[in-house]
């Protein structure tokens, strides 16, 4: 390793390239080296290291924190793609933990038990990016202005139903069409409303797009919900229990990673969705208690 | 003008395209084997190599790609991009339940992946390049090192006249480092010199 002192480290640029570099690809779920293994070799672009997926998370109840340092190391060692791990929101101290460990990014997740009801953790102190769920762009612009490098929707987790992650990526999306659309003079009001930084607003306001990558991610289960995100316009999308909870995890891995490549292509989208066993068990999202959704953790 | 195709399997290569279009140089994103037919150039982006190297292999574009190259068409990798196209990529022991593709061998240099470290060792640095006045601010994001140079491959820039990050051979170019992720098409006008 060079160590040479104008090498620059830590940067925005760096932090958010990365997550250019994981476009158009899967991040998987794994609680194993053994399942990294499997996602690498299924066409995974990163793993998300955990102890367990989100839908036995809900079955297990109790408080869900970071996962063992052991068992991440492990997975860091066992594969050559980028390893990701969550920490829970608003607790510096298991990612400062995480960032020593050496995961190459830390997701503030809502799917862990929230240790700050007020305060998400400030992402700028850190070298390693961070990612973070949004269920629309104020949320969204808030997380980037405290640090963050990469936006994915909350969807819900360990649900198996696309539909919460359907309704994030379009009120984000639509919510950036819109400010693209209005006059210079209407953005203090629009920040305003959506409680977001104004700086941000004005750049989407410019560019009409998120300063950062925005990933999908919360309920997708086949290919057809991958494609479906692609379409809708994120820029990739992550499988939780999707991949390890349906009947033949490498056969469903291999579906949703040609599915995100080939989004637009229906034939090729029909031919790898054959045969794929069944997915993973859904809930309906309309029959569960407020206190069960994930989506609602952190503001 | 020519026509480049951007390989758009995964990775960042609709910031390739955004660079072309800088340019003005027309480009067109390469999925599938009939779209490689109409192109007067190749560039691989950046992404993760071995999700890329494999849709290659599925979608069977690699011998494809290795046939146009023959042919002199003029390829250019950036990191990912880089990797896909040396002729070895050396492995550390721990990642042999990994499935290993081979590369295209299409430059005469051997692969260390990730050889700068993990994420929170990726960094910025001012280049200095052949064929450019000023420095080039370059990107580098979890990049390969190259371990081996073979005796016909051009070295257009290194940091610190050490690790080169900018190689030739013929009508293959590769970088180490993302053209892509600045604002700054000067790399990406010397390919386009290169037709």
């Amino acid at each position: 390793m060079t160590t040479d002192t104008d090498q620059v480290t830590g940067t925005w640029q760096v932090k958010t390239g990365l997550a250019q570099m994981l476009k158009g690809g899967v991040i998987m779920d794994v609680v194993t080296p053994e399942q990294a293994v499997v996602a690498e070799n299924a066409g995974a672009v990163a793993v998300m290291a955990l102890e367990r997926v989100p839908s036995d998370i809900r079955k297990a109840g109790g408080v869900a924190r970071m996962s063992d340092p052991q068992m991440i190391a492990e997975i860091i060692e066992s594969v050559s793609i980028p390893v990701m791990a969550k920490a829970r929101i608003g607790h510096f101290a298991e990612a400062q933990i995480l960032e020593a460990l050496g995961v190459d990014y830390i997701d503030e997740s809502e799917v862990l038990t929230p240790a700050d009801e007020n305060n998400h953790i400030n992402k700028h102190d850190y070298k390693v990016p961070f990612v973070c769920g949004s269920r629309d762009l104020g949320e969204a612009l808030r997380r980037i202005g405290e640090g963050a490098a990469m936006i994915r929707t909350k969807g819900e987790a360990g649900s198996g139903n696309i539909v919460e992650a359907v309704r994030h990526a379009r009120k984000v999306l639509g919510q950036i069409k819109q400010i693209h659309g209005m006059e210079s003079d209407e953005l203090m009001a629009k920040a305003r409303d959506l409680k977001a930084p104004f700086a941000l607003v004005k750049k989407i306001h410019e560019t009409g797009s998120l300063p950062v990558v925005n990933f999908a991610a919360g309920g997708i289960s086949t290919p057809a919900d991958a494609a479906l995100m692609m379409q809708i316009g994120v820029d990739g999308v992550f499988v939780g229990s999707g991949i390890f909870k349906s009947e033949s995890p490498e056969i469903m891995a291999d579906a949703i990673v040609k599915a995100t490549t080939h989004y637009k292509d229906p034939a090729i989208l029909a031919e790898i969705s054959k045969g794929l066993g069944s997915a993973m068990k859904g809930l309906d999202i309309r029959t569960m208690p407020e206190s069960e959704q994930l989506s609602k953790r952190g503001w | 003008m020519p026509v480049i195709g951007v390989l758009s399997l995964q990775g960042d290569f609709a910031e390739h395209v955004l660079m072309l279009d800088t340019l003005e140089v027309n480009s067109t994103e390469i999925r599938s084997q009939d779209s490689l037919q109409n192109i007067d150039g190749l560039i691989i982006p950046g992404g993760e190599s071995t999700a890329i190297m494999r849709l290659l292999e599925l979608y069977d574009l690699k011998n494809t790609i290795i046939s146009l190259a023959k042919t002199g068409m003029p390829i250019w990798g950036t990191c990912a991009g880089m990797i896909i196209l040396s002729k070895n990529i050396l492995h550390s022991e721990s990642q042999n339940k990994i499935h290993k593709y081979d590369p295209l061998n299409l430059i005469d240099i051997d692969i260390t992946r990730n050889a700068f470290g993990r994420q929170i060792d990726s960094f910025e640095f001012d280049l200095d390049v052949e064929g450019l006045t000023d420095p080039y601010h370059s990107i580098f994001i979890r990049a390969p090192q190259v371990s081996r140079i073979g005796k016909n491959v051009e070295v257009l820039s290194s940091i610190n006249d050490s690790t080169p990050v900018i190689l030739k051979q013929d009508n293959i170019l590769v970088s180490s480092f993302h053209p892509e992720l600045t604002h700054d098409n000067r790399i990406h006008e010397l390919f386009i010199k290169m037709f």
